[in-house]
């Protein structure tokens, strides 16, 4: 029935199978859209936050969506401003889940404040102290560089190809994106950065706070390095998602290897700086606040194996598959490399959101639990649903992977 | 503002003065301690012992008005991540302020104070007629809108009203007696005292140089402006964290 809109020569699932395919991912959307809806007609009390988890799910989705997505300007760096070639063939790829990541935050984001209507606000009474601030404006400003990026591939539509000036639009645009993957790359560092600069300014919160190099905290640095080090991880596993379900070889070999390659060093190098940076916390910062590393591992479940899973099962464990050829080149091995590494930056995010805020900075106060309502799980669930319906049918009607014809020729 | 923890029993009169002189919000159901508003909270504090030798003590916590933000910047933590300059430190006065109208309810001020002090409108305002609290709502102070953050002024209206009565009297100063706050005033048994710090003829000067007073989570170096008083050195304990051997008793009282 669309048959019009598919790329030339390539094989794609009848329409009837792609409509069944997106249900549950509508379903998805439409449990988020009513979650929505009641946080913004009744407030966000339809949540189980608090004046204790003033931050909980969505900001550890949000901070989690971010920095997965940062797949994109880092592949968009290495290909347009090192001159990767080999990764044209995954850049699509990695701009699409970008803009999925970005784009689904930011609408998180929306619902998430108390008063959405007042959001722009942010802009318009900026506190330049706030590295909020340099958050919002850094990812409002590269999601409009995200957009920038998926417009070419969106006008390379078999349809759309076919307008001249559209064509020529969109080449043109191609031409110069050395110049908005530039952009973006700059625009990332500082709020992959600031992300992390958020917690490491907790000063009064002994568990976040951090010492640092000038206004930042070295939680600013760790974030760009773990994001860029999980970032493409995530591209590989959405790759090799898209592959086992279209049944495909969608990407070479070599890309998938380089981006393993570059992860696995920038994972190491993180993870030597995360251990010191660790240990600098634990020997500084907390006896500094009166108190021992193990005070803060004692209430509720939020107990030191945080730390040997976030250092050594989601941190060291994949450096070292990663960092070796052999063990990369394996399919298993790769994935479940990927895997915990992208469960590591999640880890990471979560426990500076929800543990900082979970244990009490005055001694005489109680520790509290928090666990989201379906209403929050259904907003986080629909960025999930947003996803693979953008992903399928970009699949489906864009020219995603420029090698797939080639590494899947049709025989009729 | 400093609070005599000795002579505090408990009564919950701050609190209840503070509510009412703020127009603070309430629930119907007010059970849910996690989202319930209270400028000045009270806490019951013990040392911790077993029977006959168990001592309790009672902790308000009005908002601190921290000077710093625990690095030497001269804002406190909640100012200096507001996203949208919507909370304020004036330095004349030291009186951390909240712009209701300008907060997006981000709620990162919340997650920046150590103390607990800012409170979100997780709901509409609300206050029963059935029990006639609309009758004692202030016109000097503007109610909050679901969705935005508040927190204690330290009854700045209260100075508002002096300094505009000073004014009328073509007068520039403010006498001590003046500008207080509503827990202050309400405390039962003057366990609160208010005046400025920074003057030397007002008693608060006097009395945080007694060697029993202290300062909640002193040595994250936020630089509260509520001082506390108490003798029992289990509470001055309890009022920050301290490594073994850290903490020093007061040996000779001279003060």
């Amino acid at each position: 029935m669309d048959s019009p809109l598919l790329p030339e020569g390539v094989k794609r699932c009848p329409t009837t199978t792609f409509f069944f395919w997106t249900l549950p991912w509508l379903a998805l959307l439409a449990w988020g859209g009513l979650s929505a809806f009641l946080c913004l007609w009744k407030g966000l009390n339809q949540t189980n936050m608090s004046n204790v988890f003033a931050f909980a799910l969505w900001i550890v989705f949000d901070l989690a969506v971010i920095a997965l997505g940062a797949g994109a300007f880092f592949t968009g760096f290495l290909t347009y401003i090192i001159g990767k070639g080999e990764l044209k063939n995954v850049i699509n790829a990695a701009v699409i889940i970008g803009f999925i990541c970005y784009s689904g935050a930011m609408g998180m984001l929306g619902i998430d404040i108390g008063q959405p209507i007042r959001g722009w606000f942010i802009f318009w009474h900026a506190n330049i102290h706030s590295m909020l601030v340099e958050v919002s404006f850094c990812i409002t400003c590269y999601l409009m560089v995200l957009g920038i990026e998926f417009i070419p591939l969106i006008l390379r539509n078999r349809q759309l190809d076919k307008i001249r000036e559209l064509h020529i639009f969109g080449h043109s645009l191609h031409e110069i994106m050395a110049v908005f993957a530039a952009t973006g790359t700059f625009l990332s560092f500082f709020h992959q950065g600031s992300l992390g600069g958020m917690f490491g300014v907790l000063y009064a919160r002994p568990f976040a706070a951090r010492e640092g190099f000038y206004i930042w905290p070295w939680t600013f640095f760790l974030f760009i390095l773990s994001a860029i080090a999980a970032g493409p991880c995530f591209t590989i596993l959405c790759t090799k998602l898209a592959e086992k379900i279209s049944r495909k070889k969608l990407v070479p070999d070599n890309a998938i290897q380089l981006l393993a390659k570059i992860s696995a060093w920038l994972l190491s190098i993180y993870m030597v700086l995360k251990i010191a940076d660790t240990l600098g916390w634990i020997y500084g910062v907390v006896p500094r606040a009166g108190l021992k590393f193990i005070d803060f591992y004692r209430d509720g479940p939020y107990g030191i194996w945080l730390v040997v899973c976030e250092i050594v099962i989601f941190g060291i464990i994949p450096a070292i598959i990663l960092m070796f050829p052999k063990a990369r080149q394996h399919q298993g091995w790769l994935i479940t490399a990927c895997l915990l590494n992208c469960t590591g930056i999640v880890l990471n995010r979560f426990v500076f959101i929800i543990v900082t805020l979970a244990i009490p900075v005055m001694p005489f106060d109680r520790f509290w639990s928090y666990l989201p309502t379906w209403q929050e799980w259904g907003i986080a669930m629909a960025v999930i649903g947003y996803g693979f319906l953008l992903f399928s049918a970009a699949y489906r009607y864009l020219p995603v992977f420029p090698q797939e014809r080639e590494l899947n020729p049709v025989t009729e | 503002m400093v609070i005599d923890l000795d002579k505090c029993t408990g009564c919950g009169t701050c609190m209840i003065a503070c509510a009412a002189e703020n127009n603070v919000s309430v629930r119907p159901d007010q059970t849910d301690k996690e989202r319930t508003i209270t400028w000045m909270k009270l806490y019951k504090i013990t040392n911790g012992k077993d029977f006959p030798h168990t001592e309790v003590s009672y902790f308000p916590r009005p908002c601190m008005h921290c000077d710093e933000d625990g690095r030497g910047h001269h804002q406190p933590s909640c100012v200096s991540v507001c996203v949208a300059t919507a909370t304020k430190i004036d330095h004349n006065t030291g009186i951390v302020s909240q712009i209701y109208t300008r907060c997006i309810g981000c709620r990162y001020c919340q997650a920046a104070c150590p103390y607990g002090a800012r409170y979100f409108n997780w709901w509409d305002t609300y206050y029963p007629k059935s029990k006639g609290l609309e009758r004692y709502l202030s016109p000097e102070i503007s109610p909050r809108m679901r969705g935005v953050v508040e927190k204690c002024t330290f009854c700045h209206h209260r100075l508002m009203r002096a300094k505009t009565q000073a004014y009328a009297e073509d007068r520039t100063d403010l006498e001590e007696h003046e500008y207080t706050t509503a827990c202050a005033e309400a405390c039962p048994v003057q366990a609160i005292t208010f005046g400025d710090l920074n003057n030397p003829e007002h008693k608060v000067s006097q009395m945080i140089k007694s060697p029993y007073a202290f300062r909640l989570l002193e040595r994250l170096n936020t630089k509260p402006k509520v001082y506390y008083i108490s003798t029992k050195d289990w509470v001055r304990k309890l009022a920050d964290n301290y490594l073994p051997g850290e903490f020093k008793p007061v040996t000779r009282a001279t003060g």
